[in-house]
């Protein structure tokens, strides 16, 4: 039995060895605050992994350069902005609101409040519609009788 | 009468207006397909060159910096031994070297010295010099995310373009060529 479990938790901690080796002694802090930073950020190389995420050169260099940036004590909007500088602000997951993403935020809502206008509009139309049809007119008896016959399945009355 | 009319029109417009909503749907679509989403616009753009001060591929005693390129149109090529796509750029950058177009910079980038030397020797060298970018701070710095990249810079010192993925012949008809023009008027 102990000697199946070795190879196994070896396994198991195989996983989470990739990123804590990267450097010699990560400070757990800073390993933490870059983990945060990290993942808002989006690695170029593999565009729909984060910086945390990635093993790509790139994301290892960059994460290397949060620390580095963290150690020196600065925020995390200035991270931000470091990178926004260099690569733009699509290495951002969220976007900010400027001229163009403009309509990347306000679309969804003008979509909401077009769809609900167009479901307003159409479903007055149809009660409007529904109280202006004429209420339907009872048939007159000797119909009645008529269709009531034909229905219990007797001969047409008018011939017999 | 008319109100009949009025009734067809809105008939009419009940299949004319998904159609134009698809239509433009399939137009923005369409022009979505023709985009490369690995060609990220760069934010560097029309900004003064981020200034670096490395040592040189060849001489590492000599340094480089862009402030020496101040009153030329250049351009600064990230290229490196381990990068595929360069082996493809490279004729069309040996080819512009021989012509005398422009100057070349290389930042060879992420790269041993040892391979980098050997690499132009077989593939030839269109790089006025080559600084020398061992752990990528510079491309960092360049936003760069993937070789070949190449930077247009202006006599003030001002990126005014940037191309990703390797340079082809085109490329140097359609924009490289009026560009330099341009900027040398």
């Amino acid at each position: 039995m102990k000697k199946l479990l070795a190879p196994l938790l070896l396994a198991a901690s195989l996983g989470a060895w990739g990123q804590s080796t990267e450097i010699a002694n990560p400070d757990p802090k800073v390993e933490a605050r870059l983990k945060s930073i990290a993942h808002e950020l989006r690695c170029l190389v593999c565009q729909n992994q984060t910086i945390a995420d990635s093993d790509a050169p790139l994301a290892v260099d960059l994460r290397q350069q949060t620390r580095k940036m963290i150690a020196e004590g600065r925020s995390d909007d200035e991270i931000r902005a470091y990178m926004v500088e260099r690569y733009g602000d699509f290495v951002l997951y969220k976007p900010p609101f400027n001229v163009v993403t403009a309509v990347l935020w306000v679309a969804p809502a003008l979509l909401i409040i077009g769809g609900l206008g167009g479901l307003a509009v159409m479903i007055r139309r149809r009660r409007d519609a529904m109280a202006a049809a004429a209420p339907v007119p009872a048939p007159d008896p000797a119909r009645r009788r008529e269709i009531e016959a034909l229905l219990a399945g007797e001969e047409d009355p008018k011939k017999g | 009468m008319a109100a009949e009319s009025g009734g067809n029109a809105m008939k009419t417009l009940k299949y004319v207006i998904p159609l134009a909503i698809f239509g433009i749907l399939c137009v923005f679509l369409a022009i979505g397909l023709t985009k490369d989403p690995r060609k990220v616009p760069s934010p560097l753009i029309d900004k003064p060159a981020p200034a670096f001060s490395l040592a040189q591929l060849h001489e590492p005693q000599a340094t480089f910096s862009p402030g020496q390129m101040k009153g030329k149109v250049w351009m600064l090529n990230v290229w490196a031994s381990w990068c595929v796509s360069c082996r493809v750029e490279h004729p069309v950058l040996n080819d512009m070297s021989r012509k005398g177009i422009v100057t070349i910079v290389g930042l060879n980038y992420k790269d041993q010295r040892a391979d980098a030397t050997k690499w132009l020797q077989q593939h030839g060298n269109p790089y006025a010099l080559s600084a020398w970018d061992i752990d990528g701070k510079v491309g960092i710095d360049y936003g760069v995310y993937g070789a070949p990249e190449t930077f247009v810079i202006d006599k003030q010192g001002v990126i005014r373009y940037k191309h990703i993925g390797p340079i082809s012949p085109q490329d140097v008809e359609k924009i490289l060529l009026p560009l330099f023009a341009k900027l040398n008027a």
